[in-house]
């Protein structure tokens, strides 16, 4: 696997660009990070894009379809999105995809705050195992891992990435 | 973590901390108002209220209905004990719907207690006031709102005033407010409104609002509960509001930001004027609000600890 944060941030970067594009020029998106890889990763993209509008963070434990087994996470930060999202293009970050389980709670939660445009996806790393038709249109890089290795990025300076085994 | 709220003295600082930290989470950064979340989905939460309340019973079906739960509003002294039926089979008939969280105002002390020692497992219990022994929600919410406005618990001066002896709001929050580490507690009552060794509860008794007020942070007025009161407690409502009322002239004793408390509903001209009620360190309306989010804390507490 690939870690080299900035070579992974660029490519990043330059699908987010590329994909930017498609859009007209007016319709400037908003990026949205979800807590708390995600909020880094966007942050990254925010500067890298240079966009007007500052990002939107999601914290998704309110919408987490795993509550019952795990309980409330104690520290929930509160969702903060800067402008209403109505009509506006969305580009959700987050730092690993992988069952698409958060990614679905956080557009749970996005329609709740109105009726975007369009929502789609940027991910650091894509790490296989999908749980739901979930796909990421930018991605940093995709690999396959087992079941019992995951990847964690940690930060937010320096941002790196580690691989961790459970049994 | 917990299965039932029932009263906040067997609670660890971390336990209370953590339902603070919960319902502040469910605050929004802008405005404070509270989002709806779908997170006890599916949920039936039943409101079993044996005493009249509105602010209490209110709020919480609020805080049931922003978790996205179904809610049950059961006034059982208009319902079926009345006819006869006893309190146990009134519970297990509710049960036998599939409800997953009881919400429990009595009369009795003890009551909600009893009622967790019976439902069958994986019912959650929140007592929502019993008799004169507690009413651990009010006492989370008067916290929360404190937490909001001061630094710490630790060098706070707080009196509370007024009906201890029928308070189990009053009973709550020193024990709330100990745990969080508040040294400095007053109780300002005449004598007979003065449970017996209320010092063993670690506060300090006072009969004279004067010396009792002095530079305190805090002021959490009580409501002079006529309804409990047997025998010849007061001489006249009018002579307990000019010993023991909150009036300008002695919240000016307090210091100089001191936030001053209720948790309702007031008797105006009895314990506290409206000039106090109505004033800028009033934060009686502020702990109302509060109290939704944190019902809806303690709620899913309970609900994701099954």
């Amino acid at each position: 696997m690939n870690t080299d944060i900035e070579a992974l941030l660029a490519t990043l970067t330059s699908q987010t660009k590329a994909y930017l594009a498609h859009l007209p020029a007016e319709e400037e998106p908003l990026i949205v990070g979800i807590h708390t890889g995600g909020i880094w990763i966007a942050e990254h993209l925010h500067q890298a894009l240079q966009l007007s509008s500052s990002i939107g963070i999601l914290d998704i434990s309110f919408y987490r379809d795993d509550f019952s087994r795990l309980g409330l996470n104690p520290q929930v930060k509160p969702s903060q999105l800067p402008l209403d999202i109505t009509d506006h293009h969305i580009i959700l970050v987050d730092d690993i995809l992988h069952t698409g389980r958060t990614v679905r709670a956080a557009m749970n939660e996005l329609f709740d705050y109105g009726r975007p445009a369009s929502v789609s996806l940027a991910v650091l790393i894509d790490r296989g195992g999908r749980e739901l038709p979930i796909a990421a249109q930018m991605v940093g890089d995709v690999v396959e891992l087992p079941s019992k290795q995951h990847v964690k990025l940690t930060g937010p300076t320096p941002l790196a990435l580690e691989i961790i085994t459970t049994d | 973590m917990m299965q039932h709220f029932l009263t906040t003295e067997s609670l660890s600082k971390d336990q209370l901390t953590t339902i603070l930290d919960a319902a502040e989470s469910f605050y929004n950064i802008d405005g404070g108002h509270v989002k709806k979340v779908p997170l006890l989905r599916g949920k039936t939460i039943v409101n079993l209220f044996f005493e009249a309340s509105t602010r209490t019973r209110t709020t919480f079906e609020l805080a049931a209905k922003r978790l996205s739960a179904d809610v049950l509003n059961i006034n059982i002294n208009a319902s079926a004990t009345v006819k006869g039926e006893s309190l146990l089979d009134t519970l297990r008939n509710i049960e036998a719907m599939n409800v997953d969280m009881f919400v429990i105002r009595h009369q009795d002390s003890g009551a909600a207690e009893f009622i967790s020692k019976h439902v069958a497992p994986g019912i959650s219990v929140i007592n929502a006031g019993d008799g004169r022994h507690a009413h651990p929600t009010q006492a989370m919410l008067d916290v929360f709102t404190i937490r909001r406005i001061k630094d710490n618990f630790e060098n706070l001066k707080v009196a509370i005033v007024g009906d201890l002896l029928h308070s189990r709001v009053a009973r709550s929050q020193i024990h709330a407010l100990r745990t969080l580490g508040t040294q400095d507690i007053r109780v300002i009552a005449p004598n007979t409104l003065l449970p017996a060794c209320v010092e063993t509860l670690g506060v300090q008794a006072f009969q004279n609002m004067e010396e009792g007020l002095d530079n305190v942070d805090i002021i959490i007025m009580l409501r002079l509960q006529k309804e409990r009161m047997q025998g010849a407690l007061l001489p006249s409502e009018h002579e307990y509001f000019n010993l023991f009322g909150l009036t300008p002239e002695r919240l000016a004793l307090a210091a100089k930001d001191a936030t001053v408390m209720h948790p309702g509903p007031i008797n105006r001209g009895v314990e506290i004027s409206s000039e106090v009620a109505d004033g800028i360190q009033s934060v009686i309306l502020q702990q109302v609000s509060n109290g939704i989010a944190v019902r809806m804390a303690i709620m899913s507490i309970l609900a994701g600890s099954e």
